[in-house]
């Protein structure tokens, strides 16, 4: 999708900057283009800055610098009720006094709606989360995951093109979670609406989005689809915070081309891609994920590795090893049939693919 | 392990759940949670025994005055008794017998001196009741005189106590007396001689008051004067049995022969004649209704008088306009009771909800702020009031050198009701604030956050979302400033005026200045079941769960 198209620029952050003391910038010049229908997450540590831009989008706080743009128009001076923006809260903010049916007809009824319209909007919003039956019920009467399901379809119910949500599953417990997360993506994809959801959960982030944006201390660090997010994380900080990963630190040694060599800190080397770092002579940081890495065979980039730990998963098995002096190396090893069965003590042979393993920042 | 499940089905089917041991599961819980309920009990029984012993027992003395009634019974038993036959609508006053009646309670009442407080309990009913109590106090002993003096005239043996006691006490009790005396310790108790009560009944029973009275005050009948009402009461025995010599001591016996003899001859005036001789008053039957309408030992009297009504022999009827005062301070009270909640709304409302909105150094600011009032005593605040409101004070000044008010019409803004309004305002409104703060500081801001993001403006957002949910805060505010408004005393008694003053002023001048302790209580009860009405109303209204105190 390109980003340059004014079409897709459905809702623009231009060099917007965020300070609420006037000492720390909590969100530093911020670009963010977010096209039509797109479901785009921003995901970061707490204090990254991710929950504030979601606020300033919504109308609730005001960016002290720069402009916020929703269909081409600057928002910055609209207040949040003229915004028509849906919102989902973290603990939903379902209003207690009003029954499921009256919190639904809420944004309707100040709208102006008259009632059959109001009810038939009602109606079908609740169908749409499968919570037809609930109208009568207070929210204090329903679940937590009942309760998510109203605050989406109140979101919802108002037509709003673009919906907000603020760490929405966050109460939930896992399987609801996951459950719940295939349905919001269902709900994106049939109705065609615009999604800016925060979390902290990468996961929650990768199953869910077109596009990740990566914050961390008011900066977007990567913007990108879930899979290049993972396979190819441009910085340091993306790597570590996306998936799991082993990193090595090392000096460059040599280029040639897209590849250079990487005197790695505790005796070995090895090739890797330069995605995002210095010239010969500079540390760089190497980023290798755990499936990438083969046992007992003689890649490219091998050497010795001693077993410390087994953790048996099920599906695989973690195992962390000491390589090249970094004694957090993971491994993850597939449980499948007729796999060699490692033993604690055990000195193998670590080795992966040039391409696996990614040059970045130190 | 099938089955003790199977078991266990039919148990729930069949009976009750047994436990493991076979033992019904009820009675197993009960046991487990015996211990658990009797170290709660152990741990409240301090505060329990305190409030009991304190504050339960007696509010709940207080309450029974309010239709304790048994003083007119227990001082004067002949004359409630006699008064029951007589028809309080035949317009005349009552005949001899409730006079005799009266003259005998009225003799051992003066000289126990309860007469008076009689008297005074009469006197709520029907002024005038008191003095006229006091004055027959003094005249009753002239009756008894009347008599002591003829029979004096035939010796003077008979105003001699020691002749008395010799003639009507038994012998054994007289020697006990004589050697007491000499020994100048107390005599024993006072034993009548054998066949005295039936000769001379009336003097048996008053001569026998008589010894206990002055033995309890450590005297000798020997020595004493008897009352003057023994010798009406020998004039009457005399009269009805003039055979009564045989009964008395041998050496006293010539004197009550020749008593006897004598007595026929002697001057006698009718009680009722006596009486009205003491005072014309007690020919109206006016006050004699007034006696027998309150001789019953529980009266409705003090709650009618509570509610400006009064007994009458029509029936219960509104007392004169002029004196209607109870009612109308009871509404005057519940409507500046409701006035100053109102305004504590009005002006807490919007202090709570910054204090809740404000961050937590700034919040603790206005906190203490708000919080001063209680730091300082009611009696300093309310003082303080009077300096700023009164004619010559501080606000009137200020209005005065601003140009608002003439120097020659300043405000009356104290000694009325805008005083106590003002002044009970300022002094409650923590009570408004607590409240409502901690109710307000639960309600997250996401939720007009999402009421706007909604589509709802800033009012509609407060109004359909978050005030809503600060009604329960608004509601525990308001029956605490009201409950504590509707009772409060000092600071309409300060700045109150008369126009300002409250029903639990009238209470306290009832307690400690008339002292008519059964209205005080009558009026405190109707103002607890007040308050219980009201409470009662809100719960069916707002519903008591709704409040909330944090």
């Amino acid at each position: 999708m390109s980003l340059d198209s004014s079409a897709d620029d459905f809702v623009v952050f231009d060099h917007v900057q965020k300070s609420y003391d006037g000492e720390v910038l909590v969100v530093k010049d911020l670009n963010l283009n977010i096209a039509k229908g797109e479901f785009v997450t921003m995901l970061g540590p707490s204090g990254s800055g991710k929950t504030t831009c979601l606020m300033m989008l919504a109308g609730f706080e005001v960016a002290t610098h720069g402009d916020i743009r929703l269909g081409g128009k600057s928002i910055n001076n609209i207040p949040p009720h003229k915004r028509g923006i849906g919102m989902v809260f973290q603990n939903y903010a379902l209003f207690p006094h009003m029954t499921v049916g009256e919190n639904l007809a809420f944004p309707l009824e100040v709208r102006g709606m008259n009632k059959s319209e109001r009810e038939a909007k009602v109606k079908r919003a609740l169908e749409m989360v499968q919570m037809g039956d609930f109208a009568g019920r207070r929210p204090a009467q329903l679940s937590g995951g009942q309760q998510q399901r109203i605050a989406l379809a109140r979101a919802l119910v108002f037509d709003a093109e673009l919906v907000l949500m603020d760490e929405p599953l966050g109460a939930l417990d896992k399987q609801l979670r996951e459950h719940m997360q295939y349905e919001i993506k269902h709900i994106h994809d049939n109705l065609g609406i615009t999604v800016v959801y925060v979390t902290h959960d990468q996961s929650e982030a990768l199953t869910m989005s077109d596009r990740v944006a990566v914050f961390n201390d008011g900066v977007i660090k990567q913007l990108a689809p879930p899979d290049d997010l993972y396979e190819r994380p441009e910085n340091a900080f993306v790597a570590q915070f996306i998936g799991e990963n082993n990193k090595l630190l090392g000096t460059i040694t040599g280029r040639e081309g897209d590849i250079v060599s990487v005197d790695v800190e505790g005796g070995m080397t090895s090739k890797a891609l330069a995605v995002n770092c210095g010239g010969v002579g500079e540390k760089t940081m190497l980023s290798i994920r755990p499936e990438r890495v083969t046992l007992n065979s003689d890649g490219p980039n091998g050497t010795e590795a001693l077993v410390k730990e087994l953790i048996y998963l099920g599906d695989h098995i973690r195992c962390r090893m000491t390589v090249s002096g970094h004694d957090d190396f993971i491994v993850k090893v597939p449980n499948a049939a007729g796999h060699q069965h490692l033993v604690v003590g055990e000195r193998t042979k670590v080795s992966w693919q040039t391409e696996d393993c990614r040059a970045l920042d130190a | 392990m099938a089955p003790p499940v199977s078991n266990m089905t039919d148990a729930t089917q069949t009976g009750p759940v047994l436990s493991a041991d076979g033992t019904p599961l009820k009675r197993s819980l009960q046991k487990a949670l015996f211990r658990q309920k009797m170290r709660a009990l152990a741990l409240i029984a301090p505060l329990l025994i305190f409030v009991l012993v304190t504050f339960i027992l007696p509010i709940g003395d207080m309450l029974f005055r309010s239709v304790e009634n048994q003083i007119v019974s227990a001082t004067i038993p002949r004359t409630v008794v006699a008064l029951e036959t007589w028809d309080a609508d035949s317009g005349e006053s009552p005949g001899e017998e409730v006079y005799a009646a009266f003259y005998w309670d009225m003799a051992e009442a003066v000289e126990a001196k309860t007469h008076t407080r009689l008297g005074g309990r009469l006197n709520y009913e029907m002024t005038g009741l008191s003095s006229l109590f006091r004055k027959t106090g003094r005249g009753v002993s002239d009756i008894g005189e009347f008599y002591m003096d003829q029979l004096a005239d035939l010796n003077d043996e008979w105003e001699e106590g020691a002749f008395l006691a010799d003639a009507l006490g038994a012998e054994s009790w007289v020697s006990a007396a004589t050697d007491a005396a000499a020994n100048d310790v107390t005599a024993p108790a006072f034993v009548l001689r054998d066949g005295v009560a039936d000769a001379l009944p009336l003097t048996a029973h008053i001569y026998s008051r008589f010894a206990a009275q002055t033995l309890a005050e450590k005297d000798s009948p020997l020595e004493e004067d008897p009352w003057e009402a023994v010798y009406t009461a020998l004039y009457q025995d005399l009269i009805s049995n003039p055979n009564a010599a045989s009964a008395v001591s041998p050496a006293a016996a010539n004197l009550f022969t020749d008593a006897a003899a004598a007595v026929p001859n002697f001057e006698n005036i009718g009680f009722k004649e006596q009486f009205i001789d003491i005072d014309k008053d007690w020919d109206d039957p006016e006050a004699w209704q007034t006696i027998q309408a309150y001789s019953s030992a529980y009266t409705a009297g003090y709650f009618l008088a509570a509610m400006d009504l009064m007994n009458t022999p029509d029936g219960i009827a509104r007392v004169d306009e002029d004196e209607r005062i109870y009612i109308r301070l009871f509404g005057r009270t519940i409507f500046m009771s409701l006035l100053i909640t109102g305004t504590c709304i009005l002006l807490g409302y919007p202090i709570a909800y910054l204090l809740s909105n404000l961050k937590v150094r700034h919040a603790n600011l206005l906190m203490i702020l708000v919080l001063l009032p209680f730091w300082t005593s009611l009696l300093v605040r309310t003082s303080a009031w009077k300096v700023l409101l009164q004619q010559q004070g501080v606000i009137n000044d200020l209005l005065v050198w601003v140009g608002l008010v003439a120097d020659d019409s300043r405000l009356q803004l104290i000694n009325n009701q805008l005083g106590t309004v003002i002044a009970m305002t300022h002094i409650l409104l923590p009570f408004m604030i607590l409240p409502l703060f901690s109710v307000m500081k639960t309600i997250p801001p996401s939720y007009v956050r999402a009421a706007k993001s909604l589509g709802a403006t800033n009012w509609t957002a407060f109004w359909r979302v978050y005030f809503p949910q600060s009604v329960p805060g608004i509601g525990a505010g308001s029956i605490l400033v009201f409950i504590l408004a509707i009772g409060y005393y000092i600071t309409p008694e300060l700045v109150g005026g008369t126009s300002g003053v409250f029903i639990s002023n009238r209470i306290a001048y009832h307690i400690s200045t008339s002292l008519n302790w059964g209205l005080a209580a009558a009026l405190g009860a109707m103002l607890l079941v007040l308050v219980l009405a009201l409470y009662w109303i809100y719960d069916k209204m707002v519903g008591i769960d709704n409040v909330k105190l944090g």
